[in-house]
């Protein structure tokens, strides 16, 4: 007999007392999102969680994304920046590093080189202060966002902004491979203190784009 | 690692000697009040944390009460999405099919996301065993494995240590295992994160082979979800080419929508945050997008034994968040290592017992390791009432009866030890039965009490060791009734 048979077996005999047609639908009687707020509102709550969670916020249109974005590197002042090949390319026309193009032969090694990396995001929560990245051409693969020390993503609002994480939930792809991001990276290990910092970007820089 | 819990004393033993280190209990203190008051604040947030608290119980029950179920959609949605996926009945099995994964890769090392699964198995060991180097990347797990130390926490493995003890640990033993710690390191916890980024950073880069376990794996997508806080999750569960996730049959959830109700309540009930800093959800493999072998290992090793105990089986709702060690009293006097596994705390107390048998001295004595006082309960995301299963183990350690152990149905002989206390029960039957012979005893316990000693002897005597014997009044209660009819002829 294989595993498989001996396990599923197990388990069929454990559950001797279920009755057969037993099928009684979960009952979901918990909120879809935690208070009523205007389209405004929720994304202050998002700007103010992200903060909370020590990410860097900053407020601009799509006239002056170019200018903040070049501004933003300018005062980390790498030498090249990391793109995702889908990035909206009016995105970079103002900034002033050499733009590293991630291609599938890129290796984690060459990826460390770079310190900075600029991304957009599938949705981002307000209620937890997450923003979800899920490997769209504008995102890039996973290993961009998490290798380099300095992550700017970008986050159009209203339009990519839910309240809840049920709402996230109804609106990403499972095919997709997700990253959920709330602030730097971060740990509680020592004492159960949290102290930001660890190996994913200690630096996450959200801008809120209309 | 020399960390091990074979041959692990009973608990009150193990716990004797912890409550007498008082740096242990210092750090336990600090950081089991620190992460409580955070909690209460975090699920405070949520107007709705009882029903969501329902609805993860009820999610998870219904995916234990149909896991055959789910367990085969599991597997055909993994495999669709290009995953492979093994099973193992306990954990030499498993140990055995992840060394053969990893030799098949030609690599000698692989880079380890904090798993408890693993930790169950004693994974690294096994592997050790057979010439791969497993490498811990969770800060806690490093400062344990660096430490050959053995974890004392479900979520924070090395939350028994203080940040001086880090400090020490980094400087002696990083140069053994790789990058060296920093010059004129400090024990600022900010310098320590900095020591292990630096540290590891080495690691992940060259890593071919990762190995995980999974907080979720949903049924009708085959999507696996691993919470964590570092990065190095992240960095495991992508950079390398072959990936490895050892996952305990019980971490199923039904659907995706399932996910809304943990993702709320794990990351508030653990590290007291809103959400962690990062969860990776993946499903199968991704062209070009992270490893490009995927191996799911699917764990029983106890937990369809489990699973046959209508009472216990609720333990499998566990989501291991922790929160029940960071209220308890006991885990917060004793430490996590007197429980003598890698589930330490109050849900270790009903889980080991459970997933190992109750054939040892640490399982046997471990439903004891509680004063009932219900705080595990309270907190607990998927309300596991523990101190019922807590007394239902009791009952079985004292009784004995029907289990099942490795698939089998076996009757469990009472325990040794207990003979005074099933003793104590049946005299008890006996003359709570017999009124005649109860007011005798009672009038007799009340002549004579002058004469009690303080403390028990025989049996009975490390009991009284702790406790005061309650004292027989001058009268008996009953006696007492008769003559004034209830306090109304006014005798005091």
């Amino acid at each position: 007999m294989s595993s498989r048979e001996r396990i599923l077996g197990r388990v069929r005999r454990a559950l001797a007392d279920v009755p057969p047609d037993e099928d009684a639908p979960v009952e979901r009687d918990y909120l879809r999102e935690h208070g009523e707020r205007t389209v405004e509102e929720t994304v202050d709550l998002l700007a103010e969680n992200l903060a909370d969670y020590r990410a860097v916020v900053h407020r601009t249109d799509s006239e002056e994304l170019p200018h903040l974005i070049m501004r933003l590197l300018a005062q980390r002042g790498p030498q090249y920046v990391l793109v995702p090949p889908g990035l909206p390319p009016e995105w970079m026309s103002a900034a002033d590093p050499t733009r590293v193009h991630d291609r599938a032969v890129s290796t984690a090694r060459e990826l460390d080189q770079v310190e900075s990396v600029v991304t957009g995001c599938a949705v981002a929560i307000a209620e937890t202060g997450t923003i979800v990245l899920d490997g769209s051409p504008d995102q890039g693969r996973r290993r961009i966002s998490l290798i380099p020390d300095h992550h700017i993503c970008v986050v159009r609002v209203p339009d990519q902004v839910v309240a809840s994480v049920p709402q996230a939930l109804e609106r990403l792809d499972p095919a997709r491979p997700l990253t959920w991001i709330s602030g730097p990276s971060a740990t509680s290990d020592i004492e159960l203190d949290r102290v930001e910092g660890v190996h994913g970007p200690r630096t996450l820089e959200v801008v809120l784009v209309r | 690692m020399s960390g091990t819990f074979v041959g692990m004393p009973a608990f009150p033993a193990a716990a004797r000697e912890a409550v007498r280190d008082t740096t242990l209990r210092g750090n336990l203190r600090h950081a089991t009040h620190t992460i409580r008051a955070k909690r209460a604040r975090a699920v405070a947030e949520l107007d709705d944390w009882e029903r969501l608290r329902q609805a993860g119980k009820r999610i998870k029950d219904r995916t234990l009460r149909h896991l055959d179920r789910y367990l085969v959609q599991l597997e055909e949605s993994v495999t669709a999405a290009g995953g492979v996926v093994h099973w193992a009945a306990d954990a030499d099995e498993a140990n055995r099919i992840v060394s053969e994964l990893v030799k098949a890769t030609g690599e000698t090392e692989v880079v380890k996301v904090k798993s408890m699964a693993t930790q169950e198995i004693a994974l690294n060991e096994a592997l050790e065993a057979q010439g791969i180097h497993a490498y811990e990347t969770d800060l806690a797990e490093l400062i344990v494995q660096l430490g050959k130390d053995r974890p004392s926490h479900i979520l924070v493995p090395a939350i028994h240590r203080n940040r001086g003890e880090i400090r020490e640990i980094f400087v002696r033993e990083m140069g053994e295992w790789g990058r060296p710690a920093p010059e004129g390191l400090t024990d600022t916890p900010a310098d320590l994160a900095e020591a292990a980024r630096l540290h590891l950073r080495e690691k992940f880069l060259r890593a071919k082979v990762g190995v995980s376990g999974a907080n979720f794996m949903v049924a009708e997508t085959g999507t696996l979800v691993v919470v964590e806080s570092e990065g190095n999750g992240r960095m495991c569960l992508t950079l390398p080419e072959t990936l490895i996730s050892v996952v305990g049959i019980e971490k199923i959830v039904p659907t995706w929508q399932d996910l809304e109700v943990f993702l709320q309540t794990l990351p508030r009930s653990s590290t007291a945050e809103r959400m962690n800093p990062y969860t990776s959800m993946w499903t199968g493999t991704t062209d070009a997008d992270g490893p490009r072998a995927f191996h799911l290992v699917l764990l029983d090793n106890g937990r369809t034994d489990t699973l046959a105990d209508e009472v216990g089986r609720q333990a499998l709702r566990c989501i291991r968040c922790s929160a029940c060690l960071n209220v308890c009293p006991v885990y917060e006097r004793a430490g996590g290592h007197a429980y003598g596994s890698v589930y330490p705390g109050p849900i270790g107390a009903i889980l080991s017992p459970q997933l190992r048998g109750t054939g040892s001295e640490i399982d046997a004595s471990l439903p004891y390791a509680s004063s009932l006082c219900g705080a595990c309960y309270e907190v607990c995301p998927v309300a596991i009432d523990i101190p019922e299963v807590l007394v239902h183990l009791r009952e079985r350690v004292v009784e004995g009866g029907e289990a099942v152990r490795e698939g089998n149905k076996v009757r469990l002989r009472p325990a040794k030890g207990h003979a005074a206390e099933r003793a104590a029960m049946r005299a008890a039957r006996w003359a709570l039965t017999r009124p005649g012979a109860l007011r005798t005893g009672q009038r007799l316990a009340s002549r004579t009490r002058r004469l009690h000693p303080r403390t028990l002897p025989g049996p009975g005597k490390a009991w009284s060791g702790t406790r005061d014997l309650p004292p027989v009044p001058a009268e008996p209660f009953r006696d007492w009734w008769r003559r004034t009819r209830g306090g109304k002829d006014g005798g005091a």
